[in-house]
C-alpha cells in the first residue's frame, strides 16, 4: 500500500464545500463565539447612538477628527455595525450547519435499537461478574423498564442505553437561540416605537405626527399605527423627603379606543405600562412646563401656554427657552425651573426638592433675531444668542409679572408632563419562547448522562457500563443495579 | 421602627465580619502549621494538630454566614423590601452567596484548603462593603420596584458567588499545576486535591450554575421590557452579562465538544469569571445606563 495521500483538486463546488466545513467546524464556532463576546466590548466602552446621542455630539465636538475616525468604524453604532452582524451572522450559519445535521443524525439513533452486548465485557468498566442465581434476567428486565432504558435482548444477555435527553436538549438549546435572533429581526422589521412628551391635562392622538421620535421597522406602514385617544388626566410623583429620591410614580389616563364610545380610565406605573392591542404604552419620565403670558409693549398676547422645561438634577431645577418669533425685534427667555426654590450664590438659586412647593421662575429675557430661519435646526429648550443682546433678569413666583423694554412676561404657574413611550414589539413573545426552550434545553443537556449498562447471564452474571464523555455517577448505578440484582438492600 | 432594624443589620454586618475573620485567621493557623510541622522531608504531614484549628475555621465561616444572614434580612426589614437596592447591599448578599456556595460545596467535596480564600475574600468583600460603599437604608426608586428584582437578582448573586468560587479553584489549578511542573508539590500543598479533581470540580460549578445565570439574564430582560419599554438595549451591565454568558458557553463548548482540559480550561474559566467581576465592579461604579441607581 501507497502512503502517498491523494490530494483532490479543488473546483469551485469543492471549494465551497471545504468553506463549509470549516466554517461548520467546532473549533471555528468556538472562536466565533469568543469574537461576538469581545466585539460587544466596545458597544460599553463607548457611548452609543441608540441610548445617548447626546454624549456621541459631544464626542464631536471634543475632537472632531478622532470621532469622525470612529464613526467610520462604527464605534458609535457597535450593535448595528456591518463587523458585529457579520460575526454573529456567521455564527448563526455555522451554528446551523453544525445543529441541522445532528439533528438527523440523532433523530434516527433515537429510534435505532441500542448496540448488541459486547462479547467481552471484562474489557470494560466497572465490569463485576458473580455466579447466577438464575433470576437475575427477570430482575435485570425489571430494573430497566422502572428506569426506562431502552433495552435490547439477545441470547441471555442484555444491553440497556439511557440519556438521550441529553442531545435533545442540547439541539434544542440551539434551536432557541435561532428562535431568539428570528425574535429580535422579526421585531425590528415590524415593530415600532415612539415617544412624546405630553402635558397632564392634554390629549394625545395616535398619529406619527404626534410623536416627537417615531421609529418604525422597515416592514411597519404608517397605516399600521392603531387609532386611539389618550387623555393624561393626573400625574403624582412621590419622594424621599430626606433623600429627594422618587419613591412612585403614578399617571391616571383615559383611554378612547378606535370606533368605540366609551372612556376607559387607565392606570400606568413604571412597572406597568398600559397595553393598546400590540401597543404598550411607557411611563418613562416627567418633569415641569411652566405656563407663562407674554405681551408686547400694546398689551396683546403674543404667546400664552405651557413650555416644556428640561430636568437637569434630582430636585428636578429645569431649564428651558420661550421663543416668540412674532415681536419685532423677536424676543426670547432663557429660563431655570427651580420647584422649591432656595436661594443659592452661583447660580442665583437652587431648587431644594422635586415637588413644586416653592416655585420659582428666573428668566433672562433676550431681544433680536433668534435665528429660526437660518435653516439649522435649533433645540427647542435653548436660544442661539449669537445675534442677541440681554435687555432683562428676573426672579418670577406665580402670578408675578415682568415688564421689560418693549413688553412683558407673566409667570402663570405650572403644569406637569410625562414622556410616555409607545412601542410594538411583535417579535418578543418568539424571543421569550426562545429563552425559555433554551433554559429547558441546557438544563436537560447538562443534567442528563448518556451512558450503557450491559448484563450477561450464564453459570455467571456479568455486568459492565460505559459512560460517554466519561459522566460521572456511573459507578453508583452499577454498584445499585448489583445489590439489587444480589438481593441486598 | 425601621431605623432600629437598620442599626441591628449593621451590627449583625460587624459581627459577622469579626467572626469571619476569627475564620480566617484559624484558617491561616491551620495553613502556617501545616507548613512548620514536617521534620523530616519524606514523611508526610501529621494533621491531627491541625484539626481543632481546622474545625473551628470551618464553625466560624458558619456561623459568619448566619451573622450575615441575619444582616442581610433585617437590612431588607428596614428598607421594607429585598435587600438589593445598591452595591453596598449587593456587596453583602454577595458574600453571603459566595461564603453559603463554599459551604455547600464543603459537604460534598473535600474543599477545606480553600476556606482561607474564601475567608478572606468574603472579608475583604464586607470591609470594602462597610467602609467604603456604605449607604443609609432607603426605599427603592419606582423602576425597582418590581417582583423582578427578587427574582433577577437573587439567580445573578447566586450565579455570581457560584462562578466565583469555580474561578478560585481554577486558581489554585493553574497554582498548583505550575507548582509540580517545576517538581514536586511543596509539603503543605501536597493535602490539596489533585489536578484532575480540581479541573473536574471547576467545570462542575460552572455547568451546574450556567442555566442558572441564563435565566437571570432572560428574567432581566423580561423585567426590563416592563420597566423600560425594551427587553434588550445593550446597556452596559446588559452587555457585559451577555460577555459573561458568552465567555462560559465558550468554556462550555470547549470542554464538552473539544475536550480542553487542564491549563488551557482553568485559562478560559478565569476569563470567564473575570467578565463578571469586571460587570460587577466596573460597570456599577464608572458605567454610565440605566443600571445605574442611586449613586452606587
Amino acid at each position: 500500500m501507497s502512503q502517498q495521500t491523494q490530494i483532490p483538486e479543488l473546483d469551485s463546488v469543492g471549494l465551497l464545500r471545504y468553506a463549509w466545513r470549516q466554517l461548520t467546524s467546532m473549533r471555528t464556532a468556538l472562536i466565533l463565539l469568543l469574537m461576538v463576546g469581545v466585539a460587544a466590548i466596545p458597544g460599553s466602552l463607548f457611548p452609543q447612538r441608540t441610548q445617548n446621542p447626546l454624549q456621541v455630539g459631544q464626542y464631536f465636538k471634543d475632537s472632531p477628527d478622532a470621532a469622525r475616525w470612529m464613526d467610520r468604524f462604527y464605534l458609535f453604532d457597535v450593535y448595528g455595525s456591518p463587523w458585529f452582524s457579520a460575526i454573529y451572522i456567521l455564527l448563526f450559519i455555522s451554528l446551523i450547519g453544525c445543529v441541522l445535521p445532528r439533528t438527523f443524525e440523532h433523530f434516527k439513533a433515537a429510534r435505532a435499537l441500542p448496540p448488541t452486548t459486547p462479547k467481552n465485557l471484562s474489557r470494560l468498566e466497572h465490569h463485576q461478574s458473580w455466579s447466577a442465581q438464575g433470576n437475575e434476567l427477570e430482575l435485570a428486565r425489571k430494573w430497566f423498564k422502572a428506569k426506562r432504558f431502552r433495552v435490547l435482548e439477545v441470547d441471555g444477555s442484555i444491553s440497556a442505553e439511557k440519556g438521550f435527553t441529553r442531545e435533545t436538549g442540547n439541539l434544542f438549546f440551539h434551536l432557541a437561540l435561532i428562535l431568539i435572533l428570528l425574535g429580535i429581526s422579526f421585531s425590528s422589521l415590524f415593530g415600532m416605537r415612539g415617544e412624546a412628551i405630553v402635558n397632564v391635562g392634554e390629549r394625545f392622538v395616535n398619529t406619527p405626527t404626534s410623536y416627537d421620535t417615531l421609529n418604525y421597522g422597515k416592514l411597519y406602514k404608517d397605516s399600521n399605527i392603531p387609532s386611539f385617544m389618550l387623555t393624561v388626566d393626573k400625574f403624582v410623583a412621590q419622594y424621599n423627603v430626606e433623600t429627594s429620591a422618587p419613591e412612585d410614580y403614578t399617571l391616571d389616563v383615559s383611554l378612547l379606543r378606535d370606533g368605540s364610545t366609551t372612556i376607559e380610565k387607565k392606570r400606568i406605573k413604571v412597572n406597568s405600562p398600559m397595553t393598546i392591542g400590540s401597543t404598550r404604552v411607557y411611563l418613562q419620565a416627567n418633569g415641569y412646563a411652566p405656563v407663562v403670558t407674554v405681551r408686547d409693549s400694546k398689551g396683546d398676547v403674543a404667546f400664552q401656554g405651557p413650555v416644556t422645561f428640561l430636568p437637569q438634577d434630582a430636585n428636578l431645577r429645569s431649564i428651558g427657552a420661550i421663543k416668540v418669533p412674532d415681536a419685532d425685534p423677536q424676543i426670547g427667555f432663557l429660563g431655570s425651573f427651580l420647584p422649591t426654590y432656595v436661594r443659592e450664590g452661583a447660580n442665583g438659586g437652587a431648587s431644594a426638592f422635586p415637588k413644586a412647593l416653592n416655585p420659582r421662575l428666573l428668566l433672562s429675557v433676550w431681544s433680536g433675531d433668534l435665528g429660526l430661519d437660518s435653516g439649522i435646526p435649533q433645540s427647542v429648550y435653548r436660544i442661539d444668542t449669537t445675534g442677541m443682546k440681554q435687555i432683562g433678569l428676573k426672579g418670577l413666583k406665580p402670578g408675578e409679572s415682568y415688564v421689560y423694554e418693549g413688553g412683558s412676561i407673566t409667570f402663570e404657574g405650572y403644569v406637569q408632563w410625562v414622556n410616555l413611550n409607545f412601542v410594538a414589539d411583535p417579535g418578543k413573545k418568539l424571543a421569550l419562547l426562545g429563552g425559555i426552550v433554551a433554559i429547558l434545553g441546557l438544563l436537560a443537556s447538562l443534567f442528563t448522562r448518556r451512558r450503557r449498562i450491559w448484563i450477561r447471564v450464564g453459570d455467571d452474571v456479568e455486568v459492565a457500563g460505559l459512560a460517554k464523555n466519561a459522566a460521572p455517577g456511573l459507578e453508583l448505578e452499577i454498584q445499585g443495579f448489583v445489590k439489587m440484582l444480589k438481593g441486598e438492600k | 421602627m425601621s431605623r432600629s432594624w437598620a442599626f441591628t443589620s449593621n451590627y449583625l454586618v460587624y459581627s459577622a465580619l469579626a467572626v469571619y475573620a476569627i475564620s480566617f485567621l484559624a484558617h491561616a493557623l491551620e495553613t502556617a502549621w501545616a507548613v512548620k510541622v514536617p521534620t523530616d522531608k519524606n514523611s508526610t504531614l501529621d494533621y491531627k494538630r491541625t484539626e481543632k484549628v481546622a474545625r473551628i475555621a470551618t464553625a466560624m465561616m458558619i456561623l459568619g454566614f448566619f451573622l450575615l444572614f441575619a444582616g442581610v434580612i433585617a437590612r431588607g426589614i428596614s428598607a421594607g423590601r429585598v435587600p438589593w437596592g445598591n452595591m453596598y447591599e449587593f456587596s453583602i448578599t454577595g458574600a453571603l452567596a459566595f461564603s453559603g456556595a463554599y459551604l455547600i460545596a464543603l459537604r460534598k467535596f473535600d474543599l477545606r484548603w480553600l476556606g482561607l480564600l474564601v475567608s478572606i475574600s468574603v472579608l475583604l468583600t464586607i470591609g470594602t462593603a462597610i467602609t467604603v460603599l456604605y449607604v443609609p437604608s432607603a426605599p427603592l426608586v419606582p423602576a425597582l420596584k418590581s417582583e423582578w428584582l427578587l427574582i433577577h437578582v437573587s439567580t445573578a448573586i447566586i450565579s455570581g458567588g457560584v462562578f466565583l468560587l469555580s474561578n478560585v479553584i481554577a486558581a489554585a489549578y493553574l497554582y498548583l499545576d505550575r507548582m509540580e511542573s517545576k517538581g514536586e508539590r511543596t509539603q503543605w500543598a501536597k493535602r490539596l486535591p489533585d489536578l484532575e479533581s480540581l479541573d473536574l470540580l471547576s467545570y462542575r460549578l460552572v455547568a451546574f450554575v450556567f442555566p442558572l445565570w441564563t435565566f437571570s439574564v432572560i428574567a432581566g430582560a423580561i423585567w426590563a421590557e416592563s420597566a423600560w419599554g425594551r427587553y434588550w438595549g445593550w446597556d452596559p451591565k446588559e452587555t457585559w452579562a451577555f460577555i459573561t454568558w458568552v465567555a462560559y458557553a465558550a468554556y462550555l463548548h470547549a470542554r464538552v465538544t473539544i475536550g480542553w482540559r487542564g491549563r488551557r480550561a482553568a485559562w478560559l474559566c478565569l476569563f470567564a469569571g473575570s467578565t463578571f467581576l469586571f460587570n460587577y465592579i466596573y460597570v456599577n461604579i464608572w458605567g454610565t445606563g440605566k443600571h445605574t441607581y442611586s449613586g452606587l
